[in-house]
């Protein structure tokens, strides 16, 4: 199937661009991205199987309106007949929006490639991720919006041609007043690792034994709810089921019980290790390693094992 | 301010999820609905706020058949001032972008509000879809939203960061964590919405282009292996050796 894919500027070396640039390839036809802005480093993703790039250069700011007319021209320029974005923020806007314009059905958050032996069906996460549903998509063209860490990125070598497209995107809607990044922290739904903790380390001054087994790793810094409700640390760290939902490699939680909860945003992690003090915490039951113990001692000395494991290798 | 308030119903967060008829159906055995949190704690409380400070009307609606008016009561004692029911099986999220927009269309809303996410299909489809069937701005969720006269002031989570935005009415915004705080309707709230209006419509035909075919449950987690607090390295040489995540 000929796949379009949707790539935000300056994602080209994102782990979830790659991911979806290997979901397009495993379709098996011919597949093209479609950005905007400055494309160097775009042609990398020809690598992940991409064939072709198009660029338009009339979008400045992210105003969904303009993105769903740029992909949807896209889609008639090339003739794809499956739209793959990767499950983000960008994709949660644009994607339900393209869906109507294009009179294409959305599956969306899905986890696996799609069977078409019987019609086009896809695995997705419901339920706060407790269950999986199996969606059948009846419409000619198919938008697929891909959960990040769903599938491994296979770098089979090349290079992409770039070449400008005008998307006819028309005016933004939306005006921009003021962007805020915070410099040099891993976004939490693209981190592979993530270290999480909560109300067991008893107040923010404490993080800083959360912080030094994170670096160690090379991983982001999570929280629970009531951790973030406080105040101890910021908002965009909560995940759980009104927080962020992630699909890490590895979440480590310390001084967290587990809540029902707190599980929904992190029971898609591959692996779980729990770390408290409590023996009867319930998070224990949802984890693959578990250790009972003051996360005040297991931390610094999980943080010293991991330095000895990094030298060594 | 003429605000439209999307609400779904949920099953409550703590309920056991199971499936029936082949897993080709959610088993509503001893589940207790409610209306989803996000659409009640930040789309509507925040309607709600605007409407107390800079007058107004709120009206809510839902796809649903007659068992779901009991969420709609809920929502109608929180504060809002009328409900409108059209009266279908929510069958995919295309299906009731459709309906309410067809609605909305007819009744000239300033501004339609939803939150971000079921907490059942998470989604995050019908907010951005009902956008294009208006053909108006979306803002997707947003974490604050201020109104000044027709513009509209948000605070939306963007890939990696916080960004801050204008729109003109009309619009809409799906609605995040931060936008309002969960109220608890009060004794006098829940008899005055007794006889609030609840306007039931048929609903349009629209095309059907997904639906669930199956459910499944993830399986069983292996019982966790638990390590000696003292001994760390051997903590490091699973996650290596046996789990290959370091």
């Amino acid at each position: 199937m000929k796949a379009l894919v949707y790539i935000n500027t300056n994602h080209f070396a994102a782990k979830a661009s790659f991911e979806a640039v290997t979901y397009a390839k495993k379709l098996g036809g011919e597949v093209t991205v479609i950005t905007y802005g400055n494309a160097a480093g775009a042609e990398a993703l020809g690598a992940y199987g991409a064939n072709k790039v198009l660029v338009d250069s009339s979008i400045n700011e992210a105003d969904n309106q303009q993105i769903t007319r740029l992909v949807a021209n896209a889609v008639e320029a090339t003739g794809a007949e499956v739209v793959i974005f990767s499950h983000d923020l960008v994709a949660k806007a644009v994607a339900p929006r393209l869906s109507v314009r294009l009179k294409a059905g959305l599956i969306s958050g899905a986890i696996a490639l799609p069977e078409t032996g019987n019609g086009f069906n896809c695995k997705v996460n419901v339920f706060s991720g407790k269950a999986f549903g199996n969606v059948a998509v009846k419409t000619a063209v198919k938008i697929i919006s891909l959960l990040p860490n769903s599938i491994q990125p296979e770098n089979v070598g090349g290079t992409a041609t770039v070449e400008a497209f005008n998307g006819n995107v028309g005016a933004a809607a939306i005006k921009v007043m003021d962007t805020k990044k915070p410099e040099g922290s891993i976004p939490l739904p693209e981190a592979d690792l993530v270290v999480s903790a909560g109300r067991g380390l008893k107040g923010p001054e404490n993080w800083g034994i959360v912080e030094d087994l994170a670096n160690v790793l090379g991983a982001a810094t999570a929280c629970s709810r009531p951790v973030a409700d406080i105040g101890w640390r910021p908002h965009h760290e909560h995940v759980g089921q009104t927080g962020v939902a992630i699909r890490p490699n590895l979440y480590i939680a310390a001084g967290i019980s587990g809540a029902i909860q707190h599980l929904a945003g992190v029971n898609g992690s591959k692996v779980i290790v729990v770390i408290n003090s409590d023996s009867e915490a319930p998070f224990f039951k949802a984890a693959d390693y578990g250790i009972v113990g003051d996360a005040f001692e297991v931390l610094p000395k999980l943080t010293e094992a991991l330095k000895n494991f990094k030298n060594a290798n | 301010m003429n605000i439209l308030v999307c609400i779904s119903k949920s099953p409550d967060t703590t309920s056991k999820i199971a499936f029936t008829d082949g897993n080709t159906k959610f088993d509503e055995n001893g589940v207790q609905y409610i209306v989803n949190p996000y659409d009640e704690w930040y789309a509507l409380v925040r309607a709600l706020e605007l409407k107390e400070t800079i007058g107004g009307n709120v009206t809510i609606i839902t796809v649903g058949n007659v068992g779901d008016e009991s969420i709609i009561r809920k929502a109608l004692a929180i504060g809002a001032d009328n409900a409108v029911r059209i009266d279908a099986e929510p069958t995919d999220a295309f299906f009731v972008a459709a309906q309410i927009a067809e609605y909305a269309k007819k009744n000239n809303f300033d501004l339609v509000l939803t939150g971000k996410e079921t907490i059942n299909y998470n989604g995050s489809q019908v907010a951005g879809m009902v956008a294009e069937f208006l053909d108006v701005p979306f803002a997707s969720q947003a974490s604050k939203l201020d109104v000044n006269g027709t513009t509209l002031t948000l605070e939306q989570e963007i890939v990696g960061g916080l960004q801050i935005v204008e729109v003109s009415t009309p619009a809409v915004v799906s609605c995040a964590k931060g936008m309002a705080e969960q109220r608890i309707p009060n004794m006098r709230g829940i008899m005055a919405a007794r006889t609030k209006p609840l306007e039931v419509i048929a609903p349009s035909a629209v095309d059907v282009y997904t639906s669930f075919e199956s459910y499944s449950l993830p399986d069983a987690k292996k019982a966790c292996k638990m390590i000696d607090p003292s001994n760390m390295a051997e903590l490091v040489d699973l996650l290596h050796n046996e789990a290959k995540v370091i």
